[in-house]
């Protein structure tokens, strides 16, 4: 059976992208920022996962809203990054493995998820991210990429996520291979990008949701989506892409590493990783 | 979206919003390609025409206008896309909709360091 070695997550501000191509990870700004992930990087050395399930939204690279799935799954034998109109380098392909994909698909189907499947899927800067910030030698595991409705709403509830997250796990430890695997979540923390209320953030919700992905992972889904909103701001909603990633943990976590830090851009930056009790 | 939550300068991008935006949102969604955002650039009024803008639409784009642009139902990631076109980052965008300059809005992000750090 396959092992879940425990879950990763980030913030995946486009900018990262940008200082990351420049070598600004030890520029004054960026310092607090990156150096959170020194810790992290050191326990993936250790355990050296051999996938990733990303949890993730895309902005407008993949889907666009002629057609907006709630929950899609990848299943290809790669991913690319393509241009997303405002400049950050386009990485090359991401390997996929088809296996694991049709694994968790079929389970999420029969758990009665009904998800969007695709063989070809772009992948824009909340997926690419946590891999180039997590392995920056680009020693990265294979991908499955599950991504998330942020974008439109009505966006799932946290509690479906929740149950999302609950029911990839469950059709990772079912695999019957000895590979191991990580989870990542990927966006937040809070931040708001558009209206009057732009450059909203919410520090003490942002660092009980942290300390919630620790010791009391369900806490945030006794939240209705518009209640985020309004805790997170509109793009702070991402959280529930760490939600999904945590709750594909089965039970505790030990917190390796954690880092909070603002602004970058006009984000709560945030990053955890958590070993697998 | 249910008046308990309205929530201030603040407008989820729901089903209403999203179809009163449709043809801004897919013009800028044209702008992941260079090739499009050239073509954009060579004629702007030409390119808006083809992509279906009604005139409020292509007046918040004339003016740059990004609370105009939100009003006529963009979306901020796509809007992003057209704002990178200027040469614009989301700090520009969030001094644009608050009514600062950019240097206020980026003391005022600052600022959020001092708030509280439990609920």
């Amino acid at each position: 059976m396959a092992n879940i070695i425990g879950a990763l997550a980030t913030s995946h501000i486009p900018a990262i992208g940008g200082a990351i191509a420049k070598g600004l990870e030890q520029d004054s700004y960026w310092k607090p920022f990156f150096d959170g992930f020194g810790p992290a990087r050191q326990w993936l050395n250790r355990e050296k996962p051999d996938v990733a399930v990303v949890f993730y939204n895309d902005h407008g690279l993949n889907f666009f809203l002629d057609k907006m799935p709630t929950f899609a799954v990848g299943a290809a034998e790669e991913y690319r990054n393509e241009d997303e109109g405002w400049g950050i380098p386009t990485l090359p392909p991401f390997p996929g493995i088809p296996e694991l994909s049709w694994g968790i698909i079929n389970h999420l189907v029969e758990r009665e998820f009904d998800i969007v499947t695709c063989q070809e899927m772009l992948v824009d800067h909340a997926f690419t991210l946590p891999f180039k910030l997590f392995w920056p030698n680009g020693d990265a595991p294979l991908a499955v990429p599950v991504c998330i409705n942020t974008v439109q709403f009505p966006l799932p509830s946290a509690k479906r996520c929740v149950a999302l997250g609950r029911a990839v796990g469950e059709a990772v430890a079912a695999w019957d291979s000895d590979k191991t695997v990580v989870m990542i979540g990927s966006g937040g923390l809070s931040h708001q990008l558009d209206g009057q209320r732009a450059g909203f953030i919410n520090k003490p919700f942002d660092l009980k949701f942290m300390q919630s992905m620790v010791d009391d992972p369900e806490w945030a889904a006794q939240f209705s989506v518009l209640e985020l909103v309004e805790k997170t701001g509109t793009q702070g909603v991402e959280l529930l892409n760490w939600l999904a990633a945590r709750s594909a943990v089965p039970g505790g976590v030990r917190k390796v590493h954690s880092n909070y830090h603002i602004p970058i851009s006009n984000t709560a930056a945030g990053m955890m990783a958590l070993e697998a009790a | 979206m249910s008046a308990s939550h309205e929530i201030f300068g603040t407008t989820p991008f729901d089903g209403t919003v999203a179809m009163r935006g449709y043809a801004i949102n897919k013009m800028c969604f044209s702008f992941n390609s260079a090739q499009n955002r050239e073509k954009f650039r060579g004629d702007e009024e030409a390119y808006m025409r083809a992509y279906g803008l009604n005139e409020n639409q292509a007046e918040a784009i004339r003016k740059r206008d990004v609370l105009g642009l939100l009003d006529a139902g963009g979306n901020v990631y796509y809007l992003a896309k057209f704002a990178g076109i200027l040469g614009l980052d989301v700090q520009d965008l969030g001094a644009a909709q608050t009514g600062m300059t950019k240097d206020a809005f980026k003391a005022r992000l600052v600022a959020q360091n001092q708030q509280p750090s439990t609920m």
